[in-house]
C-alpha cells in the first residue's frame, strides 16, 4: 500500500452570482499516491481548473465557494486551515503552474525577482542567496542564469513557461498541480516542456496532478487517470485500465474522437451534443443526453460509482447488471 | 530614447504652426480694430492710422502671419498693445503663478485620487466604493467656478478661515488649489480604479497568490505597480490641462495668473498678447504631454527595453558573474 | 433540408439581434445610477421643451422692489438682482443650455466622426495629417478656444454653437478613430473587401455600425462638457447675451453679492451640476450596458 499524499473526498464547489449558481465541481473524489502522476482529463468547463484551485484554496471568492468536502494532504484537511497556514503551503508544499504562460508573469518585474519572491517567502535566507538559488533554478529549467534581470516579454512562450515552472519548483514542493501546462504552446515546444516536467518530477521526487485534455500526453507520463465530466469523476483507474479496458461511455467517446491515421475511416466520430450548462445541470447522470446507452433510470437519482476491477472506478449504473460491454 | 524624443518634437512643429495660424486668424478676422480699443475715443484719425502702420496692420494676412512666425522663432512675440511691453516678458511674469498653482493642485488631486481609487478597486462594490464613485462623478460635474464660489461661501464667509482673493500668503493658495484639485482628483480616481481593477484580474495575480504571497503585498507589489503606468499618463495630462485651463478659476479668485491675463487681453483685442499667450500655453501643454509619454516609455519595461542600450545588458552580465563568484 | 437550415439560421440571427438590444436595455435598467441619470435628463428635457407650461413666461419680468428675495410662496427659489423669479429663469435656462449643447454636439459628432473614420480607416499619411489638425485643436485649452472664437465673432448663439462644437470635435475624432482602428483589421472587413465593396460602403455599412458604442457614450459625455463650457463662458460674460436666462450668467451676477445673498449662486449652480451629473451618469451607464466585458 503506497503512501497517499493527497485525497479529495466529495469536494463540491459552486460559483454563486446574482443571476445563477454555476455548479462547477460536484462531489469529486480523487487519490494521489506519493510519487504518482494523476492525469485529470476533461473538456473545457468540466471543472478541472476549479478543482486544482480548490486544493490551494484559491477559488476566487466571490463568487466561488467551497460548499463541502475534505481535502487531505499529508494527513491534514486543507479546508480547515487558516489563510496564514495555507500561505505557507502554497508555493512550498503544493505548487501550481497555469495554462497561459503569456499572462502568468508580471510584466513590470524581472523574472529573477519573480522567482526570488517565491524563494524568499518560504526560506529564511538573504536576498543574495535567494538570487543564487534563482539562477540555479533557471539553469535547471534550461534558461541562462544571467538573464534573471530581463523582463518576461523578452522571452518566448516556451521559455516563459519554463520560468513559471522554475517559480513553482523553487521551494521543492511535494505536490505539483499542473493546469494544462502545454496547451498554449506550439507542438514542438510542448514535447520539450513535458519532458522537462517529467525529468524534474523524477529528480525532485514529486507527485503531480496533471490537468489536460490531451490523451496523448496522458499516455506518456501519467500513472493514473481520472476522467472528469460535468464536475464529476466518471471514470478512474490506472493507465492500462483506462486505455485498454475503457468502460464509461464518455471515455469511450473520447478515445473514439481521436483521429487515427492507421485505421481507415471516412468520418470523424465526435460525441453528439454538448456538455450541459453547469448552471443548469440535469437530474441524474450528466452524460445522459449524449450517451448511446442511455435508459430511463439514467435520468434521475444518484448515479453510483462502481468498482469494475480493483482500482478501476466507473460512474455508470448500466454496469451494475451486465459487467462487461 | 533620444530619437523618440526628437521625433516627437518634430511632430510638435506643425501643430504649433497650426495653433498660431488658428489664433492669428481668429484675431485677424474678428470685428473691431485694435486701435479703437487701445487708443480710445479721444484719438484722432491720424493717431489711429499711425498705430496701424506702426503695428503692420495694413499688410496682407499672410505677410503678417509669416512676420509673426519669424519673430516668434527669435523669441519675440511682439509687444502688448496696452502696456507696450514685450509680450513674452508679460507672459513669463505671470506664468510661474499659474505653474505653482497647477503643481499644488496636482499634488492634492493625486493624493486624493490615487488613494481613493485604490481603495475603491480593492473593495469593489462595497459601500466605500459606491460612495467614492458617486462623489467622483459629482466632482467632475461641478463647474469649477461654482465650486470655487461655494468654497468661498463656506470657508470665507460662513467660516472666516481663508481669504477669497489675492495671492500673497500661502493661505491664498488653498481654496483655488482645492477647487482645481478636486476636479482633477475625480478623473484620477476613476482611472486609478479602473486600472487597478484590470490589474487585479490579470493572471499574474493568481501566480503570485499561488506562491503563497500575502494578499496585501500582491495588491501593492503586483497590481499597483502595473496599474500606476496608465495613471501616470492621466496625471500628466491633467497637469498639462491645468496649465492651460485654469483661467476661470483664476478669475474667480482674482489670481494674477496667465489665464487671467489672456482672458483680459481677449476682451480688449490685444492681439499680440492673446496670440503669444495661447501659443505659450499650447507649447507648455504639448511639452508636458511629451514628458508624460517619455516617462511612460521609461517606466513600462516592455517599452523601455526597446530603447535601453547594450550598456545595460553588459552591466547585468557582470553583476551575475560577481554573484557567481561569491557562491 | 438545406432550406430548413437556412431559415432557422436567419431566424436565429434575427432573434439574436433583437435580444441583443433587449440585453443592452436590460443591463442599463439594472444600473440604478444610470437610470437616475436618465430620469434627470428627461426632466431637464421636458423643462427645455415646455418651459412656459412649467414656469410661465415671466423670466424677463423685473420687480425692482423685490430684489434678492429668498424663497417664498410666490417665488419658489427667490428672486435675483433685478427681482426676476429664479425658478422661471432656471427652467428657461435649461432650454438655453440644452439647445446650444445639442446643436454643438451634433456638429462635433458629424465632423469628428467623419474625420475619425477616415483617419482610422486609411491610416498612414491621411491619418497623420488629420490627427495633426485635431492636435492643433486640442493644444489650445478648451476655455481659451471658446473665448477666442466668441471674442472674434461675437456673442450670438450660432457662434457659441461653433465654439463649443469645435472644442468638442477632437474627442469624437479620437474616439471614433480608436474604434475604427480596432474594427478595420477584423476579418469581416477583409471579407467585405473581397466581395468588391467600395471603401465608402465599407466605412458606412460595416465599420461605423460596429464602432457606434463609444461614439454614443461620447455624445452623452460631450453634452456634459458642453453644458459646463457654456456656463463657463457665460460666467465671464462671453456667453449667451442678456437677458436670455442662462445658468452661468446667473452665477456671474450673483458673484458680487455672494456674502449677503448666497441663494442666487446656489440654485443655478445646482442646476448646472445636476444636468452635467445626469449626462455623466447616463454616459457611464451606456458604456457599461454596451460593453459589459468592461464591468465584471
Amino acid at each position: 500500500m503506497q503512501d497517499v499524499i493527497l485525497e479529495i473526498k466529495d469536494l463540491t464547489i459552486y460559483y454563486e452570482t446574482d443571476k445563477e449558481t454555476v455548479k462547477a465541481v460536484n462531489g469529486i473524489n480523487l487519490i494521489i499516491n506519493k510519487g504518482e502522476t494523476l492525469g485529470l482529463v476533461g473538456e473545457t468547463g468540466a471543472g478541472k481548473t476549479t478543482t486544482a484551485l480548490g486544493i490551494l484554496r484559491l477559488v476566487p471568492d466571490p463568487p466561488g465557494k467551497i460548499i463541502s468536502g475534505e481535502i487531505w494532504y499529508k494527513g491534514e484537511n486543507l479546508l480547515t486551515k487558516t489563510e496564514d497556514e495555507m500561505r505557507k503551503i502554497r508555493g512550498h508544499e503544493i505548487s501550481m503552474i497555469f495554462q497561459d504562460p503569456m499572462t502568468a508573469l508580471n510584466p513590470v518585474l524581472t523574472v529573477g525577482e519573480q522567482i526570488s519572491e517565491a524563494i524568499l517567502l518560504h526560506q529564511d535566507i538573504s536576498k543574495k542567496d535567494a538570487m543564487i538559488k534563482t539562477m540555479e533554478m533557471m539553469e535547471l529549467v534550461g534558461i541562462e542564469g544571467i538573464r534573471h534581470s530581463e523582463y518576461p516579454h523578452q522571452f518566448s512562450g516556451g521559455m516563459k513557461q519554463r520560468i513559471v515552472i522554475a517559480i513553482a519548483l523553487a521551494c521543492d514542493p511535494s505536490l505539483l498541480l499542473a493546469d494544462e501546462p502545454t496547451t498554449a504552446l506550439d507542438v514542438t515546444i510542448q514535447a520539450q516542456v513535458i519532458d522537462l516536467i517529467q525529468n524534474l518530477k523524477k529528480k525532485m521526487n514529486m507527485s503531480m496532478l496533471l490537468i489536460t485534455h490531451d490523451l496523448g500526453v496522458v499516455a506518456e507520463i501519467c500513472d493514473k487517470v481520472a476522467i472528469i465530466y460535468g464536475g464529476q469523476i466518471v471514470e478512474f483507474g490506472d493507465l492500462e485500465q483506462i486505455f485498454n479496458h475503457t468502460k464509461h461511455p464518455y471515455t469511450i467517446g473520447l478515445f473514439g474522437s481521436i483521429p487515427n491515421f492507421k485505421k481507415k475511416s471516412h468520418r470523424l466520430k465526435p460525441i453528439n451534443g454538448l456538455m450541459p450548462d453547469p448552471a443548469n445541470l440535469p437530474d441524474g447522470c450528466t452524460f445522459a443526453d449524449r450517451c448511446p446507452n442511455v435508459t430511463e433510470h439514467c435520468r434521475s437519482g444518484m448515479i453510483e460509482t462502481i468498482e469494475v476491477e480493483p482500482g478501476h472506478f466507473v460512474k455508470c449504473i448500466n454496469l451494475l447488471e451486465s459487467g462487461d460491454r | 530614447m533620444l530619437r523618440f524624443i526628437g521625433r516627437r518634437l518634430l511632430m510638435l512643429i506643425p501643430v504649433m504652426l497650426g495653433v498660431v495660424l488658428l489664433v492669428f486668424s481668429m484675431m485677424y478676422f474678428s470685428p473691431g480694430n485694435p486701435e479703437d480699443y487701445i487708443l480710445g475715443d479721444m484719438a484722432t484719425a491720424e493717431d489711429k492710422a499711425a498705430f496701424r502702420e506702426e503695428h503692420g496692420l495694413n499688410d496682407p494676412f499672410l505677410v503678417q502671419y509669416v512676420h509673426y512666425l519669424v519673430n516668434a522663432l527669435h523669441g519675440d512675440l511682439g509687444t502688448s498693445y496696452t502696456t507696450k511691453l514685450p509680450v513674452l516678458g508679460e507672459i513669463l511674469d505671470r506664468f510661474p503663478t499659474t505653474f505653482k498653482l497647477a503643481v499644488f493642485s496636482t499634488v492634492i488631486a493625486v493624493v486624493i485620487g490615487v488613494a481613493t481609487g485604490v481603495i475603491s478597486a480593492v473593495k469593489q462594490y462595497s459601500i466605500w466604493d459606491n460612495i467614492s464613485r458617486f462623489v467622483a462623478i459629482i466632482g467632475v460635474s461641478m463647474p469649477t467656478f461654482w465650486e470655487g464660489l461655494m468654497l468661498i461661501i463656506l470657508f470665507s464667509v460662513i467660516l472666516p478661515w481663508l481669504p477669497s482673493s489675492g495671492f500673497t500668503t500661502w493661505r491664498h493658495w488653498i481654496l483655488p488649489a482645492v477647487t482645481i484639485g478636486t476636479h482633477s482628483a475625480s478623473s484620477i480616481m476613476r482611472m486609478t480604479r479602473s486600472s487597478m481593477l484590470e490589474s487585479i484580474r490579470q493572471d499574474y495575480i493568481r501566480t503570485a497568490m499561488a506562491k503563497g504571497q500575502k494578499y496585501s503585498v500582491v495588491i501593492w507589489k503586483h497590481a499597483f505597480r502595473n496599474a500606476t503606468i496608465p495613471v501616470m499618463t492621466i496625471i500628466g495630462l491633467q497637469f498639462g490641462r491645468m496649465l492651460g485651463g485654469s483661467a476661470i478659476t483664476e478669475i474667480v479668485f482674482s489670481i494674477p495668473g496667465l489665464g487671467n491675463l489672456i482672458v483680459n487681453a481677449i476682451k480688449v483685442k490685444n492681439a499680440p498678447l492673446v496670440q503669444g499667450g495661447i501659443l505659450f500655453m499650447a507649447v507648455a501643454m504639448s511639452l508636458c504631454n511629451l514628458l508624460v509619454d517619455v516617462l511612460y516609455a521609461y517606466v513600462d519595461p516592455r517599452i523601455r527595453s526597446q530603447y535601453v542600450s547594450l550598456k545595460a545588458r553588459k552591466k547585468s552580465t557582470t553583476e551575475a558573474n560577481e554573484v557567481k563568484e561569491i557562491a | 433540408m438545406a432550406e430548413k437550415i437556412e431559415k432557422t439560421n436567419i431566424e436565429s440571427i434575427k432573434v439574436a439581434k433583437h435580444s441583443q438590444l433587449r440585453d443592452i436595455i436590460h443591463r442599463f435598467a439594472k444600473n440604478k445610477a444610470a437610470v437616475l441619470g436618465f430620469v434627470i435628463i428627461v426632466i431637464f428635457v421636458i423643462c427645455a421643451l415646455f418651459p412656459a407650461q412649467i414656469a410661465g413666461t415671466g423670466y424677463k419680468v423685473q420687480d425692482l422692489k423685490n430684489r434678492y428675495q429668498p424663497s417664498s410662496s410666490e417665488h419658489i427659489l427667490g428672486t435675483d438682482e433685478l427681482g426676476r423669479d429664479m425658478f422661471t429663469r432656471i427652467v428657461w435656462g435649461s432650454r438655453t443650455s440644452l439647445s446650444i449643447g445639442m446643436l454643438a454636439i451634433l456638429m462635433a459628432c458629424v465632423l469628428g466622426v467623419t474625420i475619425g473614420t477616415i483617419a482610422g480607416y486609411y491610416g498612414n499619411t491621411v491619418d497623420n495629417i488629420l490627427m495633426r489638425i485635431i492636435d492643433v485643436l486640442m493644444a489650445v485649452p478648451n476655455v481659451l478656444l471658446g473665448i477666442s472664437i466668441v471674442a472674434a465673432l461675437g456673442n450670438s448663439t450660432n457662434v457659441l454653437v461653433l465654439a463649443i462644437g469645435l472644442g468638442s470635435m477632437p474627442a469624437f475624432a479620437r474616439v471614433t478613430r480608436s474604434a475604427v482602428i480596432m474594427v478595420r483589421d477584423m476579418e469581416y472587413i477583409e471579407a467585405a473587401r473581397a466581395t468588391g465593396a467600395s471603401d465608402a460602403r465599407i466605412m458606412w455599412k460595416y465599420i461605423l455600425p460596429n464602432s457606434l458604442a463609444p461614439i454614443i457614450v461620447q455624445v452623452s459625455m460631450g453634452l456634459a462638457t458642453s453644458i459646463l463650457t457654456i456656463s463657463g463662458l457665460s460666467f465671464i460674460g462671453l456667453g449667451v447675451p442678456a437677458p436670455t436666462p442662462e445658468w452661468g450668467s446667473m452665477l456671474s451676477s450673483g458673484r458680487a453679492v455672494i456674502r449677503d445673498y448666497p441663494h442666487i449662486i446656489l440654485y443655478p449652480g445646482i442646476a448646472i451640476m445636476l444636468s452635467v451629473f445626469a449626462f455623466n451618469l447616463f454616459g457611464d451607464g451606456l458604456r457599461d450596458a454596451l460593453d459589459p466585458r468592461l464591468k465584471s
